[in-house]
């Protein structure tokens, strides 16, 4: 019965196991693909280490606009973002345009990148969210 | 025993104190010093010594409720030993003339009578000088500077990058004509000395200029002279056009001598100081190399791109060698838009003039305000040269608007 026992919780957290890697591989490679795409169309304005320019452009780093709501930072992404914004008590003044043309895995790639660098850890965007937002318009 | 202790905690807590505020070596010609004569001040943008010595610092961010500091150096013993605060309002642009303190916001000049001790009598009440200026966030800060007739510069920076339909919106076009040019993109002049001027009492004296931050007035020539923010995205935007290393060398920063109706050309064309001309801007049919507004005036001088010369002194003392006599300095600021190119500036450079003509190339005058040799992170840069004063004694003073350090750079002989 006690061998039975064991088995049964071993198989549970081999099978966990597997799955939480899973979730991770699926990630990780979101994250590496956004890594190309952040390169390509964020760096310039949010910097290779997501610190901004001063006054300019915010950072991207231990910011709600990051870390909270995934509907908000998709909506940034696809419409830009020309209004008065305050991060961490500084105001940031130059407009960002909109990324539109970028697809809905592209999206999500970016912005699971930014929300896993820079000391960011928050979970994964995916691309069923980001068709959502972009279907809301 | 406990005496010992005392004293190490004292000199453990000087050479912290040292290691705070000489964070970087400041590095001059031979023959030059730098002291720091300030630190911590935050946002400090332009500065100006009045002829007594007082350091006056315009911020960008409230401290206290207040955008203005007045360093005194009471006992005249080389430190400043005094701090006055006021001004409710954030900006960059501070000057003095003729006995009054003028300081800017993003939308309006104000001056302080100073009295005969060279104290503003009535810090609260300044006399609202102009008003309604355009602030649309972008490029909003207001550099002043006045002339020896009565009349003040001030620089309305063009709100946008090159002026498309949809700002900084890779492929949008640029507008033909450009509206913003009516309200900014230029440099307005007032009366120093009449209240609440805006638009309509105000004359456009020179026009397409994306953003001036630094001017001043050169006393030799009677002429205004300005440097310039020239544009961003090259080879973000025209990947095929400028590759990698071409847009973070292009556009070039710019220095300029304007008289009443000049045109720089922005948002139409930019400086290429490689080529040594105009060329069209993409966003206006350009293709790298076709040239365009054949009327606008060509700067006197050209640098490497995205440094933001944020501050120029046309230097009149008699403290430094005669080579600097009527010569430019410039802070520049450091660049964003060169990424991922490693970032270039961060340094006060000198332009060797006569007659308000360069007689040589730019050399670097003073470096190391970013702690480090290359910036890759704009964000981990140390300081950023911001300001730029000249003292009674011919000394120079730069202002970083990162942490708020001011230096003092003398010739010792």
């Amino acid at each position: 019965m006690r061998k039975i026992v064991v088995s049964i919780v071993l198989l549970l957290g081999f099978i966990m196991m597997v799955q939480s890697q899973t979730i991770d591989i699926k990630t990780k490679s979101s994250i590496s693909r956004g890594k190309i795409v952040y390169e390509k169309y964020c760096l310039t304005c949010h910097q290779a280490d997501g610190g901004g320019v001063p006054r300019m452009n915010p950072p991207i780093i231990q910011t709600t606009y990051v870390s909270g709501s995934k509907e908000r930072l998709i909506g940034i992404v696809l419409k830009g973002l020309n209004q008065p914004i305050e991060v961490n008590g500084d105001e940031y003044e130059n407009p960002m345009a909109s990324h539109a043309y970028l697809s809905d895995l592209q999206i999500a790639d970016v912005l699971t990148f930014v929300r896993n660098s820079f000391g960011n850890k928050y979970p994964a965007v995916l691309p069923s969210e980001v068709k959502v937002v972009r279907a809301k318009k | 025993m406990r005496i010992s202790f005392f004293l190490f905690s004292i000199i453990m807590l000087q050479v912290s104190c040292w290691a705070q505020f000489n964070d970087v070596v400041i590095k001059t010609p031979n023959g030059f010093s730098t002291t720091n004569v300030a630190w911590d001040f935050g946002r400090v943008r332009h500065i100006v010594v009045n002829s007594n010595g007082d350091l006056y610092m315009k911020l960008e961010k409230l401290y206290n409720g207040k955008g203005i500091v007045r360093l005194r150096d009471l006992n005249k013993d080389g430190k400043m030993d005094d701090t006055l605060r006021f001004g409710n309002y954030v900006g960059t642009g501070i000057a003095i003339k003729n006995g009054y303190l003028y300081a800017s916001s993003n939308s309006e000049v104000f001056r302080y009578k100073l009295d005969a001790q060279q104290n503003i009598v009535d810090t609260e009440n300044p006399e609202k000088i102009i008003t309604g200026l355009v602030d649309k966030r972008q490029h909003a800060s207001k550099s002043i500077t006045l002339d020896e007739a009565g009349n003040i510069y001030v620089n309305i920076g063009g709100p946008s990058n090159v002026c498309q339909e949809q700002d900084r919106q890779k492929g949008s076009k640029g507008m033909m004509p450009c509206p913003l040019l009516e309200t900014a993109g230029g440099i307005w002049q007032f009366k120093a000395d009449k209240l609440n001027q805006s638009y309509a009492e105000g004359i456009r004296y020179a026009t397409g200029i994306r953003n001036c931050v630094g001017l001043d007035w050169n006393k030799e020539v009677n002429e205004l002279f300005i440097t310039v923010h020239g544009r961003d995205m090259l080879y973000q935007d025209y990947p095929t056009l400028y590759d990698q290393k071409r847009g973070a060398e292009l556009p070039s920063e710019t220095m300029y001598m304007v008289k009443k109706g000049d045109d720089c050309g922005w948002p139409y064309v930019h400086w290429d100081h490689i080529q040594h001309k105009k060329i069209l801007n993409p966003e206006y049919g350009g293709d790298g190399n076709k040239t365009g507004v054949e009327n606008a005036i060509s700067p006197l001088m050209g640098f490497p791109g995205h440094m933001a010369p944020n501050a120029l002194l046309i230097y009149t003392g008699n403290q430094f060698p005669e080579k600097y006599k009527n010569g430019a300095f410039i802070a520049f600021h450091g660049s964003w838009n060169r990424a991922p190119e490693n970032q270039e500036g961060f340094y006060v450079v000198f332009v060797p003039m006569k007659n308000g003509k360069p007689t040589g190339n730019w050399e670097v005058f003073a470096d190391g305000f970013s702690g480090m040799e290359k910036v890759t992170n704009l964000s981990s840069a140390k300081h950023r040269p911001c300001g730029l004063a000249q003292g009674p004694d011919g000394a120079i003073y730069v202002s970083d608007d990162v942490k708020g350090h001011v230096w003092k750079i003398q010739y010792n002989q």
